[in-house]
């Protein structure tokens, strides 16, 4: 049943690729910290470094060819954490 | 032969009956899935982390930035770098296994294994600096420096020392199938431990792309 998702095999220069862009994101992330952009650097960072672990999970994590279940439930684990994260920070800057 | 035995001997079905072999599969979605859940319980523990940084870098920002300014931005970009190239090779090491190219994945294991270790020493080198400096939780200059001081690098301890952790067990498992695909055990039809260690691999890099900008890169 999983057969089509067990046998897609990403290419070596698939891979090479996507750690290029891990490195070159890397590189931004550094040099856009040394400017300073006030509030905006924080931001900035988090979501380069969300680009980068979304590389991360669909290429070397293969998610992106894994089954449905697999899936849905990374993104509702993703789902809860965001939900403690706000929950948390809708209670910090109320006090 | 057997048939003609059969014929002469015992009854056909009997004969049949005892040579029936049991097919065991495997369910390699069930393994897999099995995996994942394990590292769902990883993401909460380190995100409840992140969240205790977030909720103590509003309050103290400004000690934030200073301890941020302390560590090393570059041992840390070296560090990124190192697990983002080990992350390729394990993910590379499966590929040539499911290619049944042993040798190509024995090497590019060995390369992911020495990437973990250079990792480790780097954070060894790193946090003897910052002991020699009196930075360490209790030490007296953090004492004098504040709570703000001492939360961030309490965190700082903390959390890349869990990690660090986390990368003792991922290099053990990344060895643990080196060996594995010497003996034979793990092959183009079987590789689930491997893809395993692969997944719990790439789950501490993953982890580390957000220690990175927290801690580093805060202005």
């Amino acid at each position: 049943m999983d057969d089509g998702h067990q046998n897609h095999v990403l290419s070596y220069s698939k891979l090479a690729l996507v750690l290029g862009i891990l490195i070159g994101l890397t590189s931004i992330t550094v040099i856009v910290s040394r400017i300073d952009l006030g509030v905006l650097n924080i931001w900035i960072a988090i979501m380069i470094a969300a680009i980068k672990s979304s590389f991360v999970l669909l290429f070397f994590m293969h998610l992106k060819y894994e089954s449905k279940l697999v899936r849905i439930s990374v993104v509702g684990t993703i789902g809860c954490l965001t939900m403690l994260i706000g929950f948390i920070f809708w209670d910090i800057s109320f006090r | 032969m057997i048939l003609r035995k059969s014929r002469t001997n015992a009854p056909l079905s009997l004969k049949v009956q005892s040579k029936a072999v049991v097919k065991t599969s495997i369910d390699k979605q069930g393994v897999k899935l099995g995996m994942w859940l394990f590292l769902y319980t990883e993401i909460m523990l380190f995100g409840g982390m992140f969240v205790l940084y977030a909720a103590y870098y509003t309050r103290y920002t400004s000690d934030f930035i200073e301890g941020g300014k302390i560590l090393d931005l570059w041992m840390g970009t070296l560090n990124t770098v190192i697990l983002l190239s080990s992350s390729f090779t394990v993910a590379a090491a499966i590929m040539a296994i499911r290619r049944s190219s042993k040798k190509t994945a024995l090497v590019l294991l060995a390369i992911s294994i020495f990437f973990g270790l250079l990792f480790l020493f780097n954070k060894y080198v790193e946090w003897g600096h910052k002991f020699e400096a009196d930075i360490y939780p209790g030490s007296s200059t953090l004492e004098a420096a504040g709570y703000g001081s001492s939360m961030f690098f309490g965190l700082y301890y903390v959390i890349t020392g869990l990690h660090g952790l986390h990368i003792v067990i991922g290099v053990t498992l990344l060895s643990i199938s080196f060996v594995f695909i010497l003996m034979g055990r793990i092959h183009a039809e079987r590789f689930a431990i491997l893809e395993n260690s692969g997944l719990y691999w790439h789950l501490v890099d993953l982890i580390w792309i957000f220690i990175f900008p927290l801690f580093y890169l805060i202005l």
